[in-house]
């Protein structure tokens, strides 16, 4: 590694002794010198000419992983996007400004009135530290950034990092060509770019190059057998388990890791090495996040990483027993029963400690991954987030492209290959495709091992094309040297046996696979700039002459609230809108994305979808002065509260079983024109949404208060309120605000 | 005489300075009475007597005058609205029942006499404020074993109520022992109204029909669910008082003598007088209006009001409370006040001590729960304006910092790891410089 900064160091001053303005200057011996000095370091050797190139090529490809991500800069602005960016903004400013003590014991009385929520404890602080210190050294530097820029560029920042961490991982596995192919597939991979463009400052953003770092760090430690690469892969996952709650992948996948190795007979001093050193210090350290605190003794999630790391020591301890033992048939019998203790020690262990309490059970998140539908019937409030939901086949072409098609191909060679690095990859591969499959958003877990699998599929079979259409040309200019890296005795051998027009097919198979390649490349800067861009807190949508509308409603509400409102007013939303109102509005909310109280949420859902009068002793009792609904009838956004109306429901009738879906269905059919079922219409969320409605004409043609989301006619066009009344509605509808009124001065 | 120009002009200049009581002075000073006609004045004159004795500047108007008007420039103008007119169908200028009550709700204060045959008008107002008059318009309120002895036999439709509501705060503290005289008609109490309250009701043989007539079908009111006066204590502590006869605040009522059906004493006057006396005392706030100022908190021994308390903090509240006596704000003595330290419900709720100065006081610990609590005093008496302060404060969990270090507990753990560490150390010396044999 050293080795290779250093010559990169060399060319480039070299480089720059030619062009630098010094040689200019100089007299004309002088330029002739430094000429013939250029010149002869022009003429490099292959080796060298090969780190150049690679080294440029990851270069741009560091380069074009950043550019590529800076598509929503360009289009909106500089800007935070979603509802979770919005908190971590929040945060990281509060840590900015106050330091990181006040950080840590952050307890934030403005979000979950009148509970709060102890922030310090209840998040990963990775992602804020990161952009902290990052906005620190600039300050340090002397750059004044303020820290949304920071925040809107970390992002980006890390994906770039991560396409030098695929490198170095794709070279561990397989070679250095795999790792520059992976980390040019990394770099524009739709399914890492939806979560890793600018202003997506969320943990994920961090995360994957944590989730990859550690991964490879741990395979560097398994192949080397070194303390050191054990340790940093330990780190590795302190920093991953400080900014992403799914560290419990890693923590789960290398000990099943280690176990498979164990079963198959891997075993070796080296593993045992790494994995200790792993797990003892990772652990240790991960106890350090206070989110995290004793859950990696306590909680059924981590137990299979302990219970691994004892059956390595068991392992450890037999092995050291055959070599005192001299009789096999003595050792057989000791083995029997040491495995058999063992393991019904083990077994004991467990059971005791769930039993007692110990042992925390499985938390529903993880059930939901193991068991696809049990969210669906147990935890409604898991089941209602759209990232939640089951992979669609068309969003796994629509983030990997051919990568879809290489994976397999790239299996294949991994399997042909059998080696310590390529088990890990492939196990890595397969159950984050399973997880995959499993939920949306950890399609973004899959994108690495996704793009390090493949990479070694285009890698490998373009370096055999290769080496068929260079054959025939070595056998022409005989004595030249052979190709960069160590060639396999097996193409050797093809070679030598080949028929003549090979060689041409090889040229159309390499033309077609920089055909897909190109096709990749074009459909990730297409999806970059057309589906993952959206900051989604500004709309976009084509007007009638294909010019293009920005709806900002969302923005204009909250600085409406935050300007408007009295500094301690409460306001009442769906949770999704909880983190923008106190990042953007500065006032207290009754919940938000962070769903860590399932009663107060379905409180609020209780609320939304009891009648008015229902609802207002609900809002008093939580002191709330503004309920803020989001509406598309008016702009067709189909994403708002009414589409959102029905999990509100159920999520609030899980908890107070007066609210019944039923009541808002009709024949199973969720309506709201004129058959929609009376509670429907006369419920909170129905008039909040509608309130006036009625004398707008929203379309040509089409009558007054036609709702353009669901395109009919609204069922009460007449809608009353008693309790609340009209504070502000935004420009295009889509953001609604009402006022709580104080209770009758009279009765 | 200089001295009387100076106060007609603070006068004159007054409606223009309040428009409703304030907090240094809470009685109401300037008084419409809008009148039926002008007869009234004179008729009534002993009770507008005593209302000018008490300072009040009483202006007079007819209920039709085109010229009168409640508000100028988004100003009140008076502090009190007497309406001496039953039959009105129509107020003159910009006043309607919408505009009587907008001037209840912005916290003045409201006196209504009706009589039988009160217009529709009335009506409203009354029924605004949860008070129904019997519909019948000719209805007379007719107790034929509580009415009055008087020189020619009757229709006993002239009461002798006594049914007082049982309040010093509403009636003073002087027992009335005449009863009220009362010919007019009677109301109900609207059941869903939770601020009205009876202060003279019927007596349980007392019965609500137009007495000129036969009775065909039961009459719709009866008994003692008969009120003759009520009173509204509002959310903003703006009062009102309903009377359903005009006739118990005339002169001749106040001076007539009385003696009860049945009953052997017969007083020489009736109570009318001490009775609208004191309740108009009440209605315009010479009485019962309550006041709490400097609401303190602190940490036990500090002095300063932290923004965000700890759990299990030790602090201290305090509130001092006083009363209006007409001219001027007494201590309030009461040892009923609570504080509630409150997170959707009350985790704390303490009785206050009292130092008989008006200042409450109380100590508690913190809950061992964080979350944003309020200092809540909800006191609501009889007759007394309703108290309700809230303060918001949030109260944090133990900082990092601030947990016990070295706790008796944790010393077996701080031996295994020294123990370890030396352990661990001796074993890797021995390790390395010890040759196998």
């Amino acid at each position: 590694m050293a080795g290779k900064a250093e010559s990169l160091n060399g060319t480039v001053k070299s480089g720059s002794n030619q062009s630098g303005p010094a040689a200019m200057q100089a007299s004309a011996f002088k330029a002739d010198l430094s000429n013939m000095i250029s010149l002869k370091s022009f003429k490099l050797k292959t080796k060298q000419q090969e780190l150049l190139i690679r080294v440029s090529i990851l270069l741009l490809v560091y380069v074009l992983a950043f550019i590529t991500r800076l598509f929503s800069v360009l289009r909106y602005e500089s800007m935070i996007h979603e509802f979770d960016p919005y908190f971590n903004y929040r945060t990281t400013l509060f840590l900015t400004e106050k330091g990181f003590y006040e950080f840590w014991n952050w307890f934030d009385s403005e979000s979950w009135y009148p509970l709060g929520r102890i922030i310090g404890g209840t998040l990963y602080p990775g992602l804020m530290v990161t952009a902290a210190l990052i906005y620190w050294l600039m300050r340090f530097l002397r750059f004044a950034v303020h820290i949304r820029e920071v925040c809107v560029l970390t992002a980006p920042f890390f994906a770039s990092n991560t396409t030098l961490v695929a490198y170095f991982f794709g070279k561990e596995i397989w070679d250095s060509g795999a790792g520059l192919v992976a980390a040019a597939l990394i770099a524009i991979c739709p399914g890492y770019i939806s979560r890793s463009v600018a202003g997506s400052y969320d943990n994920e953003g961090v995360a994957i190059f944590a989730l990859l770092l550690t991964f490879y760090l741990f395979v560097k430690a398994v192949n080397t057998g070194s303390l050191a690469w054990s340790l940093a892969s330990a780190f590795g996952y302190f920093y991953m388990v400080s900014a992403w709650g799914g560290y419990v992948f890693i923590i789960n996948l290398i000990p099943l890791y280690v176990l498979v190795l164990l079963i198959t007979g891997r075993y070796s001093m080296r593993l045992y090495v790494a994995y200790n050193c792993m797990y003892i210090l990772g652990m240790l350290l991960a106890m350090q996040i206070r989110f995290v605190g004793f859950q990696h003794v306590q909680s059924g999630e981590h137990m299979a990483a302990m219970g691994v790391f004892f059956l390595i020591q068991v392992f450890y301890f037999l092995d050291w027993v055959r070599h005192a033992l001299a009789d096999a048939k003595l050792f057989e019998a000791f083995l029997r029963i040491t495995v058999t203790t063992a393991v019904s020690f083990g077994a004991i262990a467990l059971g005791v400690g769930t039993a007692s309490g110990y042992i925390s059970p499985w938390t529903g998140r993880f059930y939901s991954l193991l068991d696809p539908t049990y969210a669906k019937d147990h935890i409604p409030i898991i089941a209602s987030v759209s990232e939640h939901q089951p992979t669609a086949w068309s969003s796994f072409m629509f983030d990997f492209h051919i990568l879809l098609f290489f994976f397999p191909a790239g299996l294949y060679f991994c399997f042909k290959r059998l080696s310590d690095a390529t088990i890990f990859i492939v196990m890595y591969g397969l159950t984050s495709m399973y997880f995959a499959g499993v939920m949306v958003r950890l399609i973004l877990v899959a994108t690495p091992a996704v793009c390090l699998i493949s990479a070694i599929a285009v890698s490998a079979t373009v370096k055999n094309l290769a080496q068929l259409v260079r054959a025939k040309s070595k056998a022409v200019q005989s004595g030249s040297s052979k190709g960069t890296s160590t060639a396999k005795g097996s193409s050797k051998g093809l070679v030598d046996q080949s028929q003549p027009f090979q060689r041409n097919g090889a040229i159309v198979l390499l033309l077609g696979a920089f055909y897909l390649l190109s096709r990749y490349a074009t459909h990730c800067t297409w999806v970059t700039s057309e589906a993952y861009s959206s900051p989604s807190i500004v709309l976009a949508a084509r007007g009638a002459h294909g010019n293009r509308v920005i709806f900002d409603d969302y923005r204009e509400a909250y600085y409406w609230l935050r300007q408007n409102t009295p500094p301690d007013a409460k306001v009442m939303s769906w949770w999704d809108y909880g983190y923008q109102i106190t990042a953007m509005g500065n006032r207290t909310v009754i919940v938000d994305n962070n769903t860590w109280n399932n009663t107060h949420i379905a409180t609020v859902g209780r609320a939304m979808s009891s009648y008015e009068d229902e609802a207002y002793e609900i809002m008093r009792s939580l002191d709330v002065d503004y309920v803020l609904v989001v509406f598309g009838g008016v702009t067709g956004y189909s994403s708002d509260d009414i589409n959102k109306f029905l999990w509100m429901v159920r999520i609030g009738g899980g908890v107070f079983p007066v609210i019944k879906e039923p009541d808002y269905l009709v024949n199973g059919e969720y309506r709201v024109d004129k058959g929609a079922a009376p509670k429907m219409l006369n419920c909170l969320m129905y008039k909040l949404c509608y309130y006036r409605f009625g004398e707008l004409t929203t379309e040509y043609g089409k009558p007054p208060g036609y709702d353009r989301a669901r395109g009919v006619e609204i069922g009460n066009k007449d809608v009353k309120l008693e309790y609340l009344e009209e504070a502000f509605t935004t420009q295009n509808w889509i953001v609604r605000i009402y006022k709580v009124k104080p209770p009758k001065n009279r009765w | 005489m200089a001295k009387l120009v100076v106060f007609l002009t603070l006068i004159s200049l007054l409606p223009l300075l309040c428009n409703s009581f304030s907090d240094d002075k809470p009685s109401d000073r300037h008084i419409l009475v809008l009148l039926d006609d002008f007869a009234i004045k004179s008729s009534h004159s002993l009770f507008f007597k005593s209302l000018q004795s008490r300072g009040f500047d009483l202006d007079f108007k007819l209920a039709d005058d085109p010229k009168i008007s409640l508000q100028r420039y988004g100003q009140y103008l008076y502090d009190g609205l007497i309406l001496f007119c039953p039959t009105i169908e129509r107020f003159g200028g910009s006043i309607d029942a919408a505009s009587i009550l907008d001037f209840v709700d912005s916290g003045h204060d409201l006196i209504v006499a009706a009589d039988s045959n009160a217009s529709d008008l009335i009506r409203e107002i009354a029924t605004e404020c949860g008070v129904d008059f019997d519909e019948d318009p000719a209805a007379l309120v007719v107790d034929h074993t509580g009415y009055a002895i008087a020189a020619t036999e009757g229709d006993h439709t002239l009461i002798a109520a006594d049914g007082f509501i049982k309040s010093n705060v509403l009636l003073g503290s002087k027992k009335i022992e005449a009863p009220v005289l009362f010919r007019g008609i009677g109301h109900s109490l609207n059941p869903s109204n939770s601020l009205v309250l009876k202060v003279l009701s019927a007596s349980p043989s007392a019965y609500s029909a137009n007495p000129k007539s036969k009775l065909t079908s039961p009459p719709s009111l009866t008994g003692s669910s008969i009120s003759l006066v009520s009173v509204v204590q509002a959310r903003n502590n703006a009062r009102i008082l309903i009377s359903g006869s005009i006739s118990m605040f005339s002169n001749r009522f106040f001076r007539s003598g009385v003696q009860k059906a049945g009953s052997p004493t017969k007083h020489d006057k009736s109570g009318n007088e001490q009775f609208l006396t004191e309740l108009s005392k009440w209605v315009f706030h010479e009485r019962g209006h309550l006041k709490a100022v400097n609401v303190r908190h602190h940490k036990v021994g500090e002095v300063e009001e932290p923004a965000i308390y700890r759990i299990n903090d030790d602090l201290e509240y305090s509130v001092e409370i006083y009363e209006w006596s007409g001219t001027s704000w007494k201590p309030y003595v009461a040892d009923d006040v609570q504080v509630q330290f409150y997170m959707m419900s009350p985790y704390i709720l303490k009785t206050m001590s009292t130092d008989g100065k008006g200042h409450f006081f109380t100590s508690f610990k913190v809950p061992d729960v964080y979350g944003v609590f309020q200092f809540k005093v909800e006191y609501q008496r009889l007759g007394y304006t309703s108290l309700s302060l809230s303060k918001q404060i949030p109260v944090r969990p133990f900082r990092h910092n601030e947990y016990e270090r070295f706790i008796p507990a944790a010393y077996p753990y701080y031996g295994a790891a020294f123990s370890m560490m030396a352990g661990f150390f001796v074993f890797t010396a021995v390790h390395l410089y010890n040759k196998p044999t």
